[in-house]
C-alpha cells in the first residue's frame, strides 16, 4: 500500500442552528487506499454521514469544516473552491445515497440524467450521451435497458432507481465512491441485489469504496475494513473478520449484542433474561382462537393485494408476518385492526365478525378497545400537538370515557411505567423526545386499553439498533406478562424469528408459507423463503455457537 | 406498437377535458341563477332609468317594463333567460342598444390583451427575482424582492396607475396619453383577432405595432406591479423547497455546474407550484382589472359591466359574470393540462 487514495485527518464538523452550535463530527481520522472497501458503521447522530458530505462538501449550509484536513490523491481538498469542487465531484469522487427514488429529478427522464452526469465531465454529445447512458444502464443490469432510458423515476422500482444511481456515480469511473446506507427502505432480496452489483462494479473497475450503514452484517459482508462512529468520533477500527469476532470498544460490543443475528434471542440483545411469563391466559370463551381470518381478499382498482388469506390466531400468541413490499402484509395488517375494508371474506375476534362492521364505523365498536395498533413511524404516529400524557390519555377517553381526574392519571402512569417512560417525561412533547422515548409513547397508547390483541406494524423499522433491541425486549415481556396476542409485521426475519411463535410468509398477496417460526427458520419449505433468508447480509459472530 | 402507445396518452388526456368540461355546467349553471337573482335582488328599477329618466309617465314606465317582460313573474323571466342562454342569446344591452353578447366579444380582446401583456411581464420579473431571493435567502437581493413585492400589494392599483401616468406621461413624456388602446388618430387594423399588438404583427404594421404597444405598457405595468407578489413569492418558496431536496444534492455531488442544477434540475421543478398560481392570478386579473381600466379608459369587459351595473342594466351583468366564469373554468383547465405536460408523475394520478 502506497499512499493512501483518501485520508481525513482530525475532521472537526460544526453545525450553527438555533439553539447554539453543535459539534457533529469530532476528530475523526480515517484512511482508504485505492480499490479498498470502508465500512462506516453506527447509529444515528454518530456523525457518519456528515464526515460523507463533508468530503464532498455537500454539508448544507448551516454545516462548516471547523479544523482538521481531508487529503485526496495527496491533494489538499479541505478548503476546495467551487471549480475545484466540479471537477471532484463526480468524476473523482462520487456519491450513492439513501432513498434513490428522491434522489432522482422527479421530472426528468432517466436516460437524460446519466446523460447530464456525463456531459458534466466530458465533451460527449447529446446522442453520444445517450448510447453512453445505454451502456451505463446495461453495466447496472437494468433490463429491457433501452425502454428504460426514457422512463421517469416514478415508473421505476425503488430497486432500479439505486441502479440508475449507481450508473450515474460510475459514468465518469470516479476513484472512490461513496455510499450512503444505499440500500435502507429496500427490501431484504433487492438489497442483496443492489449490493453485490455494487461490491462487483467496484472490484471490476478497482474503485475504492466507503459504505455508510447502520446494519453491521451489511458492512461486515461488504467490507474489508470497518470503522465503528459513535458521537462524533471513530471509536474502533480494524479488519471486518478481527472486529466483529473480538470487538475492543464496548460501544462497538454493546453494538454487536444488540443486532440481531441467525440464533440470536430478545433476552441476547439487551443481555437480560426474559420477564417471567404470567400463567396462560385462562380460555374466555370456549376454546374457540382469538382472531381468525377466512378468505380475505382486497383490491385496489385492478391489483389484488391481499389474495384468498386464512390464518388464526390463539389467545396470547405471537404471529409474524413477513414478506417484502407489495406482499400486502400491511395492507392485511390494516383489514385486522379495522382500518381497511377488505373485499371479500370474514375476519373473526372472538367468534364475531367484526369485518362486517365498516372501518369507518369501527372506533365505536366495543372491540376497538381490544385491537390496538402501534405504528411504523413514532415521529408520524403521535400528534406533535399532544404531550405524551395526552397521546397515552387518548384512547381511555375516547374508548373507555373517561374523563379528567386521578383514575385517567393513574391509568396513564401506570401504561407508562409499563413501557418503560419515565413518568417526568408525561409533560413532554414528541419533539421533546428521542425516537426509543416515542416508540415508548406510542406502545403505552395502544396497551393503555389493555387490548387482547396488539397489530405491531414494522414498529422498530425506524429505530437505531440498540434502541430496537430495549423495545423488542419490552415488547416481548408485555406480552409474556399480559398475555396479548401480537401480530407482527415486519420486514426484518430476524425480528420475527425471535418475537414470534409462528410465522407466515407472505407474497404477492398470498400466503407463501406457514409454520412454527423455528422450524421455518432453520429449515424453509418454498423456495422464496430460503431466498429471503439467504439474502439476510450477517456477520455471525461466532460466540453465540459456542455458547449454544 | 408504439403508435397505440402514443395515442393512448392523448385519447386519455381528451377524456379528461371532456369529463372536466361535463363536470363544470352544474357551476356554471348555479353561476347564471345566482346572478340572475342577485340581480333582481338588488335596489334599482330598470325600467324606470330607461324611461326617458324622471320625466317619463307611470305609462311609459309599464310599457318599458313589458317590452322587457319585467312584468311577469320571476320564474318565468328565470326560464325565459335560461333558454336565451341555451340558443346562445345574452339579450341587450339598455345602454348601449347593442346585443350583449356583441359588446362582449368586441371588449373581451382588450382585456385579454392586457392581461396577457400584464401576466407576461409580472412573471418575466416574479421569476428571475424569486429565483435571486430563493438563491441567497437573508441577504440584501431577498430583502429587496420583498420590499418591492410588499410594496406592489400595498399600493392600490388605481393610486399606482395615476402615478404611472403621472411619472412617464406628465414628467417624463416617454408615454403616449393614457387613453384607450390606440391614438384616436391612429389607424387600427383590420379586426383580425381582436388582439391589436397581434393583428399589426400579422399585417407587418410595425408602426401601429408600437404604437399599440406604447398604449398598453403603463396599464400593463399598473396590473404586473399588483400581482407580482404571488408570483415572485411563490417562485422564492418553491425554489427554495426544491433546492433543499435531494435529487438537487445528487446533482451537486456528480459534479454538473451551477447553472445546470439552477436552472435545469431546480426552476423547471419549482415552475409546477408556479403554474397553478399564474392560473389562478389571470382569472382574477381579468376580471379585477377594473380600475385599470377605468384608469386607462380601456374598453374592456370589466368596465363595460361596471357601467351596466351602476345602470340596473340586467343583462350585461349576467352576461359577464357568466362570462368570466367560462373563463375561469377554462384557464383552470388549461392550467391542469399543462401540469400534465410539466409533471410527468400527475399525468398517472
Amino acid at each position: 500500500m502506497s499512499e493512501p487514495l483518501l485520508s481525513v485527518e482530525n475532521l472537526h464538523v460544526r453545525f450553527a442552528t438555533r439553539g447554539g452550535e453543535v459539534h457533529a463530527v469530532r476528530g475523526v481520522s480515517l484512511h482508504l487506499a485505492a480499490g479498498e472497501t470502508l465500512g462506516v458503521v453506527g447509529e444515528s447522530g454518530s456523525g457518519k454521514s456528515v464526515t460523507a458530505y463533508a468530503i464532498t462538501h455537500l454539508l448544507d449550509r448551516a454545516g462548516r469544516i471547523a479544523e482538521g484536513r481531508i487529503l485526496f490523491a495527496g491533494r489538499d481538498i479541505t478548503r476546495a473552491g467551487r471549480h475545484e469542487l466540479r471537477e471532484l465531484r463526480g468524476a473523482a469522487i462520487s456519491m450513492v445515497f439513501q432513498n434513490p427514488r428522491a434522489a432522482l429529478n422527479p421530472i426528468r427522464r432517466v436516460g437524460e440524467q446519466i446523460g447530464d452526469a456525463l456531459r458534466a465531465h466530458t465533451g460527449l454529445t447529446r446522442r453520444a450521451a445517450r448510447e453512453r447512458a445505454l451502456e451505463l444502464l446495461e453495466a447496472v443490469r437494468i433490463r429491457d435497458a433501452a425502454a428504460r432510458l426514457d422512463a421517469y423515476p416514478h415508473e421505476l422500482s425503488g430497486g432500479m432507481c439505486q441502479r440508475v444511481m449507481i450508473a450515474m456515480a460510475i459514468a465518469c469511473a470516479p476513484r472512490l465512491l461513496i455510499a450512503d446506507e444505499p440500500t435502507t427502505g429496500l427490501d431484504v432480496t433487492t438489497q442483496k441485489t443492489v449490493m453485490d452489483l455494487l461490491s462487483g462494479l467496484i472490484a471490476e473497475r478497482g474503485m475504492a469504496m466507503m459504505l455508510i450503514t447502520h446494519d453491521l452484517g451489511l458492512a461486515a459482508q461488504y467490507c474489508r475494513r470497518v470503522a465503528v462512529m459513535e458521537q462524533g468520533r471513530v471509536v474502533e477500527e480494524g479488519p471486518t473478520a478481527a472486529l466483529f469476532r473480538a470487538p475492543r470498544h464496548p460501544y462497538t460490543r454493546r453494538l454487536v449484542a444488540a443486532s440481531p443475528t441467525r440464533h440470536s434471542t430478545v433476552a441476547d440483545l439487551v443481555g437480560e433474561a426474559p420477564a417471567p411469563a404470567a400463567p396462560p391466559p385462562a380460555p374466555r370463551r370456549g376454546q374457540g382462537p382469538l382472531l381468525e381470518v377466512q378468505g380475505l381478499r382486497r383490491s385496489f382498482g385492478r391489483v389484488l393485494a391481499v389474495d384468498d388469506v386464512s390464518f388464526r390466531l390463539a389467545p396470547g400468541e405471537s404471529l409474524g408476518l413477513v414478506g417484502e413490499s407489495g406482499s400486502g402484509k400491511t395492507t392485511l395488517s390494516r383489514m385486522i385492526c379495522r382500518l381497511l375494508d377488505a373485499s371479500a371474506g370474514r375476519i373473526l375476534f372472538d367468534g364475531e365478525d367484526i369485518g362486517a362492521i365498516p372501518a369507518s364505523r369501527f372506533h365505536r365498536a366495543p372491540q376497538r378497545r381490544d385491537i390496538q395498533i402501534v405504528f411504523q413511524d413514532p415521529n408520524d404516529s403521535l400528534n406533535p400537538r399532544f404531550t405524551a400524557f395526552q397521546a397515552i390519555a387518548h384512547p381511555l377517553r375516547r374508548l373507555e370515557g373517561m374523563g379528567e381526574g386521578p383514575a385517567l392519571r393513574a391509568r396513564v402512569e401506570a401504561a407508562a411505567r409499563r413501557c418503560g417512560l419515565p413518568l417526568d417525561l408525561l409533560a413532554r412533547f414528541p419533539h421533546q423526545l428521542s425516537g426509543g422515548q416515542k416508540a415508548r409513547v406510542g406502545i403505552a397508547r395502544a396497551i393503555a386499553t389493555r387490548p387482547r390483541l396488539l397489530v405491531l406494524d414494522e414498529p422498530t423499522a425506524a429505530l437505531d439498533v440498540s434502541v430496537q433491541a430495549v423495545v423488542l425486549k419490552l415488547l416481548d415481556d408485555l406480552r409474556r406478562q399480559d398475555g396479548m396476542a401480537y401480530l407482527f409485521v415486519s420486514h426484518d426475519l430476524n425480528v420475527v424469528r425471535m418475537m414470534c411463535e409462528r410465522t407466515i410468509v407472505l407474497r404477492l398477496g398470498r400466503i407463501e408459507e406457514e409454520g412454527p417460526s423455528d422450524a421455518l427458520f432453520a429449515a424453509p419449505r418454498s423456495a422464496y423463503a430460503r431466498e429471503l433468508l439467504d439474502a439476510i447480509p450477517h456477520f455471525a459472530p461466532e460466540r453465540r455457537e459456542a455458547t449454544a | 406498437m408504439s403508435e397505440a402507445r402514443a395515442q393512448g396518452p392523448l385519447r386519455r388526456a381528451a377524456r379528461r377535458v371532456g369529463i372536466r368540461l361535463l363536470s363544470a355546467l352544474p357551476a356554471l349553471f348555479g353561476v347564471l341563477v345566482f346572478t340572475f337573482i342577485l340581480m333582481r335582488v338588488l335596489p334599482g328599477d330598470p325600467a324606470v332609468f330607461f324611461a326617458a329618466g324622471a320625466a317619463g309617465g307611470q305609462a311609459e314606465i309599464e310599457m318599458v317594463r313589458q317590452q322587457m317582460g319585467l312584468d311577469r313573474p320571476l320564474p318565468e323571466q328565470l326560464l325565459r333567460y335560461l333558454w336565451d342562454v341555451a340558443r346562445g342569446e345574452l339579450g341587450m344591452s339598455m345602454t348601449t342598444g347593442q346585443p350583449v353578447r356583441t359588446d362582449l366579444l368586441e371588449r373581451l380582446p382588450a382585456s385579454l390583451e392586457l392581461t396577457f401583456a400584464a401576466l407576461l411581464l409580472a412573471l418575466g420579473l416574479a421569476l428571475p427575482l424569486g429565483v435571486l431571493a430563493a438563491l441567497r435567502p437573508g441577504s440584501p437581493v431577498d430583502h429587496l424582492v420583498r420590499f418591492l413585492c410588499t410594496l406592489g400589494v400595498c399600493v392600490p392599483t388605481f393610486v399606482s396607475g395615476l402615478l404611472l401616468v403621472y411619472v412617464f406621461y406628465y414628467l417624463l413624456a416617454w408615454a403616449p396619453d393614457p387613453t384607450g388602446r390606440l391614438d384616436v388618430f391612429a389607424a387600427t387594423p383590420p379586426g383580425i383577432t381582436g388582439f391589436l399588438l397581434v393583428d399589426f404583427a400579422l399585417v407587418r404594421d410595425w408602426e401601429g405595432w408600437r404604437a399599440a404597444a406604447a398604449q398598453i405598457v403603463l396599464p400593463a405595468s399598473t396590473m404586473a406591479l399588483f400581482v407580482l407578489a404571488p408570483l415572485a413569492r411563490m417562485t422564492r418558496a418553491s425554489m427554495l423547497a426544491v433546492l433543499g431536496s435531494e435529487f438537487i444534492r445528487t446533482a451537486r455531488s456528480l459534479g454538473l455546474s451551477g447553472r445546470r442544477v439552477v436552472l435545469v434540475y431546480a426552476l423547471r421543478n419549482a415552475l409546477i407550484p408556479v403554474l397553478t398560481i399564474s392560473g389562478i392570478v389571470f382569472s382574477t386579473m381579468l376580471g379585477a382589472n377594473v380600475l385599470v381600466e377605468k384608469v386607462f379608459s380601456w374598453p374592456g369587459v370589466a368596465s363595460y359591466a361596471l357601467d351596466a351595473l351602476l345602470a340596473s342594466d340586467y343583462a350585461p351583468v349576467q352576461g359577464f359574470v357568466l362570462l368570466m366564469a367560462a373563463i375561469f373554468v377554462a384557464v383552470n383547465l388549461l392550467v391542469d393540462l399543462l401540469y400534465g405536460v410539466a409533471d410527468p408523475r400527475a399525468s398517472v394520478a
